[in-house]
């Protein structure tokens, strides 16, 4: 029996795998982006979205909202990484689930279809904060603004609906109350 | 308003400003402006290297045996490509080195001009920050920026790529020492070293009857002064102590306290007290993979504690009980203070305690595990180093090594006892540091005996760097193990692939005697083990470069070794070992 013959010791037990925010207060200067994502795929971490824009225009600080998955050590890492960059100034973490965090994403859909599935369509958005932003005689756009999982969902009841094109963005998150995270 | 200076300038102003006395570096179209204004600025030598990779690990050998940052100067395109292993060898033994790489100018740079390369892209992996510079007014802050980085907190290279046409332009020259931006608080060397902590170490060691201290780079880049500290600590409380292969030199190596290095290669005592012990204190390693093997089967029943300028090196690897981000120097003045002051007796009250201990690790050390049968026919590699070692130990001597067996033999039959003397490559273990690393450590101590135990398969991927050496007439000594063979690869593939030596014999190998002769330097071979004294005599008292070919048993193995797949306590010692020793499993893991 010939196994491979690599070099590495075998890999450890892995902890349970879990999804969290991470949210990353950068300089906004040329080739931060690069560095933050090559971190990511340099080490082999994991990102399901990614959303980043300056919030502040005089300090020139951007924030970037990163959904990833990973073992507690792995997420731990994460952190501490993205730490040791010049350009970051702090790095909040919080878990998918956590009650005391807001959670959004914004989808675009156009929707080509009969007026009757198109009406369908237009109710099944309706809960999640729907704006119709274009119309013509055979199609719409519709903006809607909701939870990852809601927005998969939409997508796949959608579809037999005339859906012919998505846009979404990744996720952005802010923390309920009075506080901010320091 | 005061006089307008160039780019070019400004690169020399804050190189004089940082103290840089030396550069490594190899000129081309993009970096002519800099090498134009050399002229003007006499405190600065260039040492013109062969490829840019020798400026990079000149660049290291100067840095890690000197204690300052190591700088080196090459143009955009393959200029910066080359100097690429170097970075990431840096990158990995956190080595300071601060890189300066010319580009295409500003308006050519993205339209695939004549050597251009996305230099910053490239590098963004391997350096701890870099910058492309588009406006001459950034160039001076972000030059003193770029040292800055390199030399704080846990050390590495940066590099700054300066387009051509930002040499050429002018600008007033400002260097505000006030405006030391906080580099967003990663400038910061310490964490806060809080009594209480302190005093959970203490209680900790106090309640320990099988205690190690691992101890590893970070006491070497603390600077001298922690490894005094070291010293200190051991006399404070006779505790055993094990070094990492680039922690050697930070306690002395001939030391009865000392149970030599650790790890894939490392002594029989050494390992099993890792696997024994029931207190672990890691001052300045990151259990490293070729240390801990199988995590989940390293040390088993200790407590750990972790000393780490980098807070992401602690908890990478394996669990701690106790973590504690700080400078290694400044952690150990904290800790033997503390000791000093509250628990004056700890050594005596503490013999007791621990004696069952030594009796266990001189048990261990019966075994003699860097033994090797010596022979009167052939020159044994380990009785070569052997030799080298008695024959230069009085002399304050600079060893650096290429990557193979021969540098696992140094590191184990060569004593070190002071720190900053051991240039090897560790993490990324690139074969061809040896040699330019030996010419940036010569560089930074003309007068001292450096040496590269180097083997012959890496020594000729840097052996152009002899024609550097020749040119500033540096007299360093290239003592080559010769095997014939890549041996480190021939070895795994004799006890792990059947015997297969695929493509691990160099056939055609140069004469290494008239090698040297063209270079313009000393060649000496030697065979025979009878010769051997003398000849690293003559070679140790000729003030050239010399190139030593020491014929070596071509077929010698590398022990001890922890067959990969093995918790520390299961070493292979030698030959005899080896048969039933490497299971299947072992064989995916070693
Ligand atoms: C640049 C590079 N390429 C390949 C390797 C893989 N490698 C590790 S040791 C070794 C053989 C080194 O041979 P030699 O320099 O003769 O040393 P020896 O083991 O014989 O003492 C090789 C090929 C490496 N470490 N670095
Ligand atoms: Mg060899």
């Amino acid at each position: 029996m010939t196994k491979s013959k690599s070099a590495y010791s075998e890999p450890g037990k892995l902890g349970k795998s879990e999804h969290h925010i991470i949210v990353v207060w950068v300089d906004n200067e040329a080739g931060v982006l690069a560095r933050v994502v090559g971190l990511f795929s340099g080490r082999g971490y994991n990102i399901e979205s990614l959303a980043v824009a300056e919030v502040d225009k005089k300090k020139h600080i951007s924030r970037i909202t990163i959904v990833t998955s990973g073992t507690p050590s792995v997420i731990e890492q994460i952190k501490l990484q993205l730490k040791k960059l010049i350009p970051v100034h702090k790095v909040a973490d919080f878990k998918r689930n956590d009650p005391n965090i807001l959670f959004k994403e914004l989808a675009l859909f156009k929707v080509v279809s009969s007026k009757k599935n198109r009406e369908k369509a237009q109710k099944l958005c309706k809960k999640y904060n729907a704006f119709v932003l274009d119309k013509s005689k055979n199609s719409f756009v519709i903006q809607v603004t909701a939870l990852r999982r809601d927005i998969d969902k939409l997508i796949e009841i959608l579809s037999p609906l005339g859906l012919v094109s998505t846009s979404r963005t990744g996720a952005v998150a802010m923390t309920r109350g009075s506080e901010t995270f320091k | 308003m005061g006089k307008l200076i160039s780019g070019a300038e400004i690169v020399f102003k804050v190189l004089e400003h940082h103290k840089v006395d030396h550069i490594f570096g190899y000129p081309g179209g993009a970096v002519l402006p800099i090498y134009d204004e050399l002229k003007n600025h006499k405190t600065i030598k260039h040492i013109l290297v062969r490829h840019e990779q020798g400026a990079g690990h000149a660049a290291e050998g100067y840095a890690r045996s000197s204690g300052k940052p190591g700088v080196m100067l090459v143009t955009s395109g393959p200029g910066a490509t080359n100097a690429v292993t170097a970075l990431t060898d840096a990158y990995m033994d956190s080595i300071p080195i601060v890189c300066i790489s010319g580009q295409v100018p500003t308006h050519l740079i993205g339209t695939d001009a004549f050597q251009e390369c996305d230099t910053t892209g490239i590098t963004r992996p391997c350096t701890k920050h870099n910058w492309l510079v588009k406006d001459i007014n950034d160039l001076a802050k972000i030059m003193d920026l770029a040292f800055e980085v390199a030399t704080t907190g846990r050390p590495g290279p940066v590099l700054v790529d300066i387009p051509k046409d930002i040499q050429f332009k002018k600008t007033n020259f400002v260097l505000k020492n006030s405006n030391k931006k906080k580099l967003n608080g990663k400038s910061s060397s310490n964490g806060k070293i809080t009594t209480n902590n302190l005093d959970k170490v203490i209680s900790l060691m106090k309640k320990s009857s099988k205690p190690i201290f691992y101890t590893g780079g970070g006491v070497i880049n603390s600077g001298p002064e922690a490894s005094n500290l070291l010293r200190e600590l051991i006399s404070l409380t006779g505790f055993p102590i094990t070094s990492t292969l680039q922690g050697l030199g930070a306690y002395p190596g001939d030391d009865p306290s000392f149970l030599g290095m650790l790890g894939m290669h490392g002594t029989y005592e050494a390992n099993n007290a890792m696997y024994s012990c029931d207190l672990m204190v890691n001052i300045g390693a990151r259990f490293d993979d070729r240390i801990t093997g199988k995590v989940d089967e390293f040390s088993p029943n200790s407590k750990k504690i972790h000393i780490d300028i980098d807070p992401s090196s602690i908890g990478k690897n394996i669990k701690v009980d106790l973590a504690i981000v700080s400078d290694v120097g400044s952690f150990l003045k904290a800790l033997n203070k503390r000791i000093k002051e509250k628990h004056k007796d700890f050594l005596n009250s503490n013999k007791h305690n621990i004696s069952k201990w030594w009796k266990d690790i001189d048990k261990w050390r019966q075994k003699k595990s860097l033994s090797f049968k010596n022979s009167k026919e052939v020159i044994k590699p380990q009785y070569a180093v052997q030799r080298l070692y008695e024959l230069s130990k009085n002399k304050d001597t600079f060893i650096t090594t290429e990557v193979g067996q021969h540098q696992m033999w140094a590191a184990q039959h060569y004593k070190f006892n002071k720190p900053n003397r051991w240039m090897t490559s560790g993490g990324l273990g690139t074969m061809g540091y040896g040699l330019p690393a030996a010419v940036g450590v010569q560089i930074a101590h003309p007068d001292k005996l450096v040496i590269d135990i180097a083997g012959e398969a890496s020594v000729l991927m840097t052996m152009q760097e002899m024609s550097t050496a020749v040119q500033y007439k540096l007299p360093i000594k290239i003592f080559i193990l010769n095997n014939q063979y890549m041996g480190m690869v021939r070895q795994w593939q004799e006890l792990l692939h059947e015997k297969n030596y695929s493509e691990s014999y160099t056939a055609a190998l140069p004469d290494f005697v008239k090698l040297a002769e063209a270079y313009g330097c000393v060649g000496i071979k030697a065979s025979k083990p009878d010769e051997l004294d003398e000849k690293i005599n003559q070679m140790i008292n000729i003030n050239e470069p010399v190139i030593f070919d020491c014929r070596v048993d071509p077929s010698e193995n590398c022990y001890p070794m922890i067959p990969s797949g093995k918790p520390h306590n299961q070493m292979l010692l030698g030959p005899e070992d080896e048969k039933e020793e490497v299971s299947d499993e072992g064989k995916t893991l070693v």
